[in-house]
């Protein structure tokens, strides 16, 4: 087992800090969120209200008409406790009719609407709030491509992309954030009993473990195997991080002139600030 | 004799020398008040590190007619000062560069001899790599500066020791990374046992200046550091926190520490000469 443990004091420094100076040198004071009553979103909470103060942050929390009522509550406790400001805007009037449209609606498809409906609210609010969306990727998520596209991983900055879920728990447990959330089980709560974990087919603690060396520890598949990972576990996971690249970067330009955006026409978004 | 050495570590407004020369200003005259008699400040400290295509845009040529260099030279009356910034030479070609200024004059300019261009680094796509590192006189005694991966290759302290630097200024641009159940990030004990021992190898001081703030998801994470001969720290500025941080170094420690431990008397410089000449050779 490689120890995944991270002093949560300094990396508690390192993001209030990140997300403080990213929005205040773009002229921004506040944040807002969407807010399910699950860890990332949790941890991400508490780091905004941390780093902004919690009169500057907006929890939205946005229902469908199947999410489950125990998250909601979690949710109302978490913005009780840090005095955040929040709103409740249920998606459901909103999206059903264009899954209802199509008799061959999917789980998936559902799915993907209602993350991209919420994106559109939480993009909505942001300029009545003026505040940015902050994502509330993990490493973990990320690398597995376990994200709508253009849904919940559309944001303006993205404080706990580089903490694996192992280290997220971690995180949120020393910022004080409910022991429901951080013990019930991770789910995307698109549908009615779906669980991260029994969607992909292994646990958070197994994967980040192997992510772990695979990717920051540049370990071969085979050397991963020889550690005494099962291959089909091994080729999997290889298959979803490298599959779902797509989601992780900039849709390519077409290259034409001398000069291209995203080739040879680099700055970094601080650019003059 | 003692003097006081300032490390000054800010965050900077990417591309923009006018604004940072701002908090340069304000900086040196704080280290005024504290009596300071040398300033440092960190790698970039006039635009900022990951400039990409702003680095041609933001390039200076270190001269008195320069509006950026005259307020500085100007400042320099008062307290010698160590500034990093972007230099062009006549050819356009554009480096990291070191300024060390006193008197109203520059006194000597490094341009960065190594430009990390792997990982998460990519300076040599966009800057030009210096060719020499040389010490040089200051009215504290002979010093060598040194811009942050220059320091990760043991060479080039070594040569400035050889060239009589007696002080090593250190600057840099370092992101924080390898966050684990530390205290500390990886990436700043590495650099400050590194520091730690180049003090204590070449019985020097040894000053680092180390920037702080955040450059879209990179932080930087300060801890400026001065070493002294025996390799104990003199003082340490806080993590990620803009500060200056002044100390006193006294410069007779240098005696006193050679007198116990003659690292410096017993180098045998042509022994290493002949043996780099008997690699060379055989490649």
């Amino acid at each position: 087992m490689n120890d995944l443990t991270i002093k949560t004091e300094l990396a508690e420094k390192i993001l209030t800090g990140f997300i403080r100076t990213e929005l205040h040198r773009v002229g921004f004071k506040k944040a807002l969120l969407g807010v399910s009553g699950g860890i990332d979103s949790a941890l991400s909470l508490y780091l905004s209200a941390k780093a902004l103060g919690p009169e500057n942050v907006l929890a939205l929390r946005m229902p469908y008409k199947t999410s489950s009522p125990d998250t909601l509550e979690d949710a109302q406790t978490m913005i009780d406790d840090l005095g955040v400001q929040s709103m409740t805007v249920e998606i459901t009037e909103m999206v059903d009719p264009l899954i209802n449209h199509y008799k061959d609606m999917t789980k998936l498809r559902a799915g993907n609407i209602m993350a991209r409906m919420r994106m559109i609210v939480l993009y909505d609010q942001s300029v009545a709030f003026n505040g940015l969306v902050m994502g509330t990727s993990n490493k973990t998520e990320i690398l597995l491509g376990y994200s709508t596209v253009f849904g919940d991983s559309a944001a303006a900055i993205q404080p706990i992309g580089d903490l694996y879920k192992t280290q997220v728990r971690q995180l949120a447990k020393a910022m004080g954030v409910p022991e429901t959330v951080i013990n019930k089980a991770p789910s995307a709560d698109l549908w009615q009993g779906q669980t991260d974990e029994g969607e992909l087919g292994f646990t958070y603690a197994d994967v980040d473990q192997l992510l772990y060396l695979l990717i920051d520890q540049r370990f071969s598949p085979e050397a991963c195997i020889e550690k005494g990972f099962e291959k089909t576990f091994v080729e999997r996971v290889i298959k979803l991080v490298r599959q779902n690249h797509y989601k992780r970067v900039m849709p390519p330009i077409a290259k034409l002139s001398q000069r291209t955006v995203g080739y040879d026409f680099l700055y970094l978004r601080d650019w003059g600030t | 004799m003692k003097i006081k050495i300032g490390l000054a570590q800010f965050n900077t407004k990417l591309g923009d020398n006018q604004a940072n020369l701002n908090k340069h200003l304000a900086l040196i005259e704080q280290a005024q008040g504290q009596s300071a008699d040398l300033l440092i400040f960190p790698e970039l400290s006039l635009t900022g590190y990951a400039l990409q295509d702003l680095a041609s845009a933001s390039a200076l040529r270190p001269h008195q007619d320069d509006p950026i260099f005259e307020d500085l030279l100007k400042a320099s009356k008062q307290l010698d000062l160590m500034v990093g910034f972007v230099h062009e030479d006549r050819r356009h070609r554009f480096y990291i560069a070191s300024a060390y200024l006193s008197g109203g004059k520059i006194l000597h300019i490094h341009d960065k001899v190594y430009l990390p261009t792997y990982g998460m680094f990519d300076e040599g796509r966009f800057f030009a790599p210096g060719d020499s590192v040389q010490a040089f006189n200051t009215r504290f005694g002979r010093v060598g500066m040194l811009i942050c991966e220059d320091f990760w290759h043991a060479s080039s302290p070594y040569l400035l020791w050889l060239d009589g630097a007696d002080i090593l200024l250190f600057q840099s641009a370092s992101p924080g990374r390898g966050l684990n159940e530390k205290p500390r990030l990886s990436s700043s004990e590495w650099v400050e046992h590194t520091n730690r021992a180049y003090a204590g190898m070449f019985t020097n001081f040894v000053a680092h200046a180390n920037r702080v703030g955040y450059e879209d998801g990179l932080n930087f994470w300060g801890g400026s550091t001065i070493y002294d001969p025996n390799g104990d720290l003199v003082v340490r500025a806080p993590d990620f926190e803009e500060s200056l941080t002044v100390a006193e170094i006294d410069l007779d420690q240098l005696s006193r520490t050679r007198a116990r431990l003659p690292l410096l008397r017993d180098e045998r410089i042509q022994f290493v000469q002949r043996e780099l000449e008997r690699i060379l050779g055989e490649k």
